[in-house]
């Protein structure tokens, strides 16, 4: 019982000059944030929070986990997961509820012993909804990435015809294990779908070629040649080749090319097709 | 008693097409049969077609070396052809690359294959 009690004081702590307070939260708020988000939208969104909250300590909620504070809970959830979509830094969303704490300050300079227990009490609480500002904006920062990465995933692997039965992968960027599963995936897909028995992987755009990439490379091709197809591995510059001697990785029997051009020519001779220029033609 | 996939000839070549997911038994049943096959017909290549097959452990991908070595010491030629990507990435994470098999694309691929003298790859 003696903690219901502590609530009715939180109540009438945050209740005694009512709107007000919010009025002052908002001023706050809107300070730190130095304008990027609308007075009337924050107003909206911290009234509504104060509600909520007063609401919940109202019927003695002394815990951020308690039932009463679920309405609190969502508001918080979709106020930080704004801001993180918004691009605001934690900081800038925890301060949100933890200015609430520096405006209540000036409640304790008539303080009675009860005022101050209260705050203390009102503080402790605050700061585990700060707590869980910051862990909801985490999350929503980690779906974010999670998400821009799936989308660099897809963007960043396409399989191109070359000619009949020769494709070409041109892998851009820095290869790991999840990028490389899509490519062979993609790769062989492509094989079977096109019919080719040429395939080109060209990593002209890989910055930077360690054992692990080797590895998978390696391990796409051997996957294409089970499948009945020959592979050819193009773009290697004059750094990556002496990266790969340096390392002692060995591409054994997998026909590395300098250029695609020179690849493109190889894969079309091993199909059959000659390359023959017109005579007189200029070069 | 487990199912024997059929082994059918054309012409010098013996076709085994592989329409289900293999058993153990069944794959020691297969490589009887193809053996004594190309005794008795004197065949001088062997297509084994999984395009039907998604699953595969290192048994069967075994089974597919033994076939080929098989086939070689009886002076045949083995092609394997249309397998799926998935089964081709399961093979190599098994750490299976199945040397000596030759592969193609599909069954045509792989009978043009045979049809050309060893050692005559398109160049």
């Amino acid at each position: 019982m003696v903690e219901r009690d502590d609530a009715v004081d939180l109540m009438g702590l945050l209740s005694v000059e009512g709107q007000d307070l919010a009025a002052s939260w908002v001023s706050e708020v809107s300070g730190s944030l130095k304008g990027r988000i609308g007075r009337a939208e924050l107003d909206r969104e911290l009234r509504e929070l104060y509600d909520a909250l007063v609401e919940a300590l109202g019927q003695g909620a002394v815990d951020v986990h308690a039932e009463q504070m679920s309405e609190v809970r969502a508001l918080l959830t979709e106020l930080s997961r704004n801001r993180a979509r918004q691009g605001f830094s934690p900081s800038e969303t925890a301060i949100s509820v933890f200015a609430l704490k520096r405006i209540l300050e000036p409640a304790l300079r008539d303080g009675s012993a009860e005022n101050v227990r209260a705050y203390l009490l009102l503080g402790r609480i605050l700061d585990e909804l700060g707590l869980f500002t910051i862990e909801t904006y985490t999350r929503t920062r980690d779906e974010l990435i999670t998400a821009q990465a799936e989308q660099l995933l897809e963007l960043s692997t396409p399989v191109v015809r070359l000619w009949d039965g020769v494709i070409a992968v041109p892998l851009v960027g820095t290869l790991d294990s999840a990028r490389t599963q899509v490519v062979m995936e993609k790769l062989l897909q492509a094989l079977v779908d096109t019919g080719s028995e040429q395939a080109i992987i060209d990593i002209t755009g890989v910055p930077a070629v360690d054992t692990q990439v080797a590895q998978h490379l390696l391990k796409t091709i051997v996957a294409a040649k089970l499948m009945g197809a020959e592979c050819t591995v193009s773009g290697i510059s004059p750094q990556i080749a002496q990266t790969i001697v340096a390392l002692g990785i060995e591409f054994d029997g997998i026909v590395t090319k300098a250029s695609l051009a020179d690849a493109l020519k190889l894969a079309l001779r091993r199909s059959g097709v000659d390359l023959v220029a017109q005579q007189g033609a200029l070069r | 008693m487990s199912e024997r996939i059929p082994v059918l000839r054309i012409g010098d070549v013996l076709l085994v097409s592989v329409q289900f997911d293999l058993e153990d038994q069944t794959v020691l049943n297969l490589q009887e049969d193809l053996a004594e096959q190309i005794v008795a017909t004197s065949a001088s290549g062997v297509v084994i077609d999984i395009s039907a097959l998604e699953i595969v452990d290192s048994f069967v991908g075994r089974m597919l070396s033994t076939v080929a070595a098989v086939s070689r010491v009886l002076d045949a030629r083995t092609v394997v052809v249309g397998m799926r990507p998935a089964v081709a990435i399961t093979l190599v994470e098994l750490g299976l690359s199945l040397g000596g098999v030759s592969t193609a694309l599909d069954l045509e691929k792989g009978l043009a294959k045979l049809g050309r003298p060893v050692g005559s790859a398109p160049r």
